[in-house]
């Protein structure tokens, strides 16, 4: 990849030089949105109601169009809903959100910074959803929504668990440690295509 | 009863809560990243119901999207008028669900297996 060699691809001395290699990992990948920045409740309706008006000219499937929309609602407000408090020594780092598909799946990809504290739990959740079947997931949704507190902001909530029933693929997350204190978060999402 | 009118938006439902016309829905998206703000006049009115019921009160959830914070207070309104009919007042609830729409089928079912009164399933 050229762009690893200098990440200034329009900034830099030569603004144009590396612009073809981002254009083309955009289109190998199938890449139809990238978003990097601030995410707020505002954003998060343009985004959805842009994806929305695509995947309808598109002819997705409407129930394939409706599960990328749900689960689309719950990684972006998870972004925007949980953000960090910036302080002097926090990482800058900008929330990422992108949609990219291959010939199989459509894929959701979130990467947000997290602080190191909030792993744990989410982690835990993460393996359990991974673990289970469609019927444990179902019977860990009513549980968790019966006994959810709208004061846990853990992430480790609800949202998780409705996104990997929608998907019905594993979730795939990292965690990137920047520093003592905050790690970036990122989680692939997979949405397999209707077989035709 | 008082009536309570909120329309919808991009990210929030049609809210009828309506006695004096014997409507009462919800309808539409509920996608609001707070859930609580947009909710408490709504729970409030299902507060009120408690101490002053409706008979044969008919409640129609038809959405098109929920988000699963919504989720948690669809239920909460669900429970109280569970709370209702186990006091002896009649109602039921009806769950709209597009016939492309499975997951919605689903959501519904669901609804009807936790709570403890007259639930329908309604196709359109």
């Amino acid at each position: 990849m050229e762009i690893d060699k200098t990440s200034k691809i329009i900034s830099g001395q030569r603004p144009l030089a590396h612009l073809y290699s981002f254009h083309k990992l955009m289109n190998e990948n199938d890449i139809m949105l990238v978003y990097c920045g601030d995410f707020s409740q505002e954003l998060n309706k343009t985004l959805l109601s842009f994806t929305e008006r695509k995947f309808k000219s598109e002819n997705v499937e409407d129930n394939t169009r409706r599960k990328i929309f749900n689960i689309m609602v719950e990684i972006l407000q998870n972004i925007s809903k949980n953000k960090v408090e910036m302080l002097e020594d926090t990482p800058q780092v900008d929330a990422l959100f992108i949609i990219g598909a291959n010939n199989e799946e459509y894929l959701l990809i979130s990467s947000n910074l997290i602080m190191n504290n909030k792993i744990a739990p989410l982690k835990n959740r993460l393996d359990q959803v991974n673990s289970l079947d469609k019927e444990g997931l179902k019977q860990l949704y009513k549980d968790v929504r019966l006994n959810a507190s709208f004061s846990d902001k853990s992430g480790a909530g609800i949202g998780i668990i409705d996104i990997a029933r929608k998907s019905e693929n594993r979730l795939d997350y990292s965690f990137e440690e920047m520093n003592s204190e905050y790690s970036v978060f990122s989680l692939l999402i997979r949405i397999s295509k209707e077989k035709i | 009863m008082e009536t309570i009118k909120i329309a919808a938006t991009e990210d929030t439902p049609n809210v009828i809560l309506d006695p004096s016309n014997n409507q009462f829905e919800i309808s539409g998206r509920s996608l609001p990243e707070d859930v609580v703000v947009f909710y408490q006049p709504v729970m409030q009115w299902f507060e009120e119901l408690e101490k002053t019921p409706i008979e044969n009160m008919a409640l129609s959830i038809k959405l098109e999207y929920f988000n699963t914070a919504s989720s948690k207070l669809i239920l909460d309104i669900l429970l109280k008028l569970e709370e209702i009919f186990q006091n002896g007042t009649k109602l039921n609830v009806i769950w709209y669900y597009l016939s492309s729409d499975s997951d919605m089928k689903e959501a519904g079912e669901e609804y009807s297996e936790i709570v403890g009164l007259p639930f329908k399933l309604a196709e359109y």
